[in-house]
């Protein structure tokens, strides 16, 4: 930390303390926070980064209507709050934002409307305006957008299997890969329907597993026996709780949001990119993640891929441990594309794209609640 | 097995009161004039606390959907939709179509469609209909 670098600007606390039984958690969060940007003369337009605890950073962003680029939800019991503090002035410093929004709001002696944060408990907003309406899982929400994508775009449900076909040709090549035997479109075309337009071969698996990363400084990286992978860029937003309430069904704000900082970030452009992992939950992501992270304009994503591009032999090797289709995918997924991207700049990946100097690496979170893009360079 | 229902917060509570009673009940700001969903007691697009229910239009198009063919144990067992309109206006919503068969065929992106409030045990909740239907 350097002394005297950050300032607190505002400061309030909510309109009422007590007993406020009118209000639930998420509101208390707002009040504060509405009263905080009055006191410093700022609205949410102003606000670019947000930290919490008990509610999720995601909720109040969006209940605020703050698209901020860090987010940090950091819960480590009552100090969380001194925990984003510091958080916030590393981030500042470092650039990823430069007004950070830090709230709190606990119903604890009325008990309304607790259960927020990731719950789907009946008071929460996805417990009142999305679960009466027969959710079960990711099939069923992170879906809700594509079939708007689809029409807006003139992609077809063979454009969503081609995605899943050319990952297990990928995964094919990866002796840890779960699934490895090749597909075809019209097998990807016949498995299972899930929820339509999704099938079975368009899902992505469920497994057990885990991974773990070690970060240290430049300088320090030199005294490993590993090679060094250093960050160029890193980016990250959050945009909604609620698929149902995204700006724009067609694409993700977040993806564009933390895609732009990190290439800004890094300085590089599109074609200095060797290699690219899109977390891929549903055989719609890496079409949304190729034109939100500007590699592909709107409506070419699927012929990219079609033409081989992100094919093993393409000139954008995407997804080459074979993705949360074929690879793994354990829940979150993010960890896993992480550890390729690492691979591939180490030059030990089972399917190791040769001379490889930079690779991205982007993750979502939640049903496009959420997104994160790390850019890697094996270069000092 | 009864249908998961909402629960009613204070900052939500007009809009559930309304399904009751056969409204769909919007927010909008008196500042900005932007009406927004879901309920809240500020505009999220300029922060005022200025801000008034009104009764919508119950009007939209099917903006998208899925056919949940792995229905939840309270939606029965039959393959249904899970969709997003798009109200006339402005926000969006998720709800079910109801009132047609629950295929591709019948349910056609930008279709005009109209709410119909269903009540489950205490609560309605707003579904929506082909326009008309
Ligand atoms: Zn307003």
């Amino acid at each position: 930390m350097k002394p005297r670098s950050i300032a607190v600007v505002g400061a309030a606390e909510t309109t009422r303390l007590g007993k406020i039984p009118d209000m639930s958690v998420i509101g208390l969060h707002a009040d504060a926070a509405l009263n905080a940007m009055a006191d410093c003369g700022l609205t949410a337009k102003d606000i670019d980064g947000v930290a919490t605890a008990g509610e999720s950073p995601t909720n109040i962003a969006h209940y605020l209507g703050i698209t901020p680029t860090w987010a940090d939800g950091t819960q480590v019991g009552g100090c969380s709050f001194m925990l984003h503090v510091r958080h916030a002035a590393a981030a500042i410093n470092e650039g990823l934002c430069k007004t950070v929004l830090i709230t709190h709001g606990e119903s604890g002696r009325s008990r309304v409307g607790g259960g927020g944060g990731f719950g789907r408990a009946p008071a929460s907003l996805m417990g009142q305006f999305e679960m009466p309406f027969g959710v079960t899982s990711p099939p069923t929400m992170f879906t809700i957008p594509v079939m708007r994508y689809l029409k807006a775009r003139g992609y077809t449900e063979t454009d969503l299997a081609m995605v899943a076909v050319i990952q297990r040709e990928w995964a094919a090549m990866n002796p840890r890969a779960s699934f490895r035997t090749p597909i075809t479109v019209d097998d990807v075309l016949n498995s299972p329907m899930i929820a339509w337009p999704f099938r079975m071969l368009m899902c992505c698996l469920v497994t057990d597993g885990g991974g773990a990363l070690i970060l240290t400084s430049a300088e320090r990286a030199k005294d490993f026996p590993t090679k060094p992978v250093y960050i160029l860029g890193t980016g990250e937003s959050v945009e909604t709780p609620l698929v149902s309430q995204m700006e724009d069904f067609t694409s993700s704000k977040a993806f564009r949001v933390s895609g732009k900082k990190a290439f800004d970030e890094a300085g590089i452009s599109h074609a200095d990119v060797d290699h690219l992992m899109i977390y891929d939950a549903f055989a719609h992501l890496p079409l949304y993640g190729l034109e939100d992270l500007g590699f592909c304009k709107p409506g070419e994503a699927a012929g990219f891929i079609a033409d081989r591009n992100t094919a093993p032999g393409g000139k954008l090797p995407l997804n080459t441990n074979g993705g949360g289709l074929s690879y793994m995918h354990s829940g979150m997924y993010g960890m896993y594309a992480l550890q390729e991207s690492v691979r591939q700049m180490r030059g030990i990946a089972p399917a190791q794209v040769p001379g490889a100097k930079v690779a991205v690496s982007h993750g979502v979170g939640g049903m496009f609640a959420a997104s994160g893009t790390i850019i890697f360079s094996n270069e000092a | 097995m009864d249908r998961a229902l909402p629960q009613p917060t204070p900052e939500t509570q007009h809009f559930w009161d309304g399904c009751k009673v056969g409204e769909l009940r919007l927010q909008r700001c008196a500042a900005c004039a932007q009406t927004y969903f879901p309920p809240r007691p500020f505009c999220p697009a300029c922060g005022s606390r200025s801000v008034e229910v009104y009764v919508a239009s119950g009007k939209g198009v099917l903006w998208s959907y899925v056919i949940n063919h792995r229905p939840r144990p309270d939606m029965g067992t039959e393959p249904h939709s899970i969709a997003v309109v798009k109200l006339k206006e402005g926000p969006t919503m998720m709800t079910n179509i109801v009132g047609c068969p629950q295929t591709p065929e019948a349910l056609q992106l930008d279709m005009p469609v109209e709410v119909t409030f269903e009540t489950f045990g205490a609560m309605a909740l707003p579904l929506f209909k082909p326009a008309g239907a």
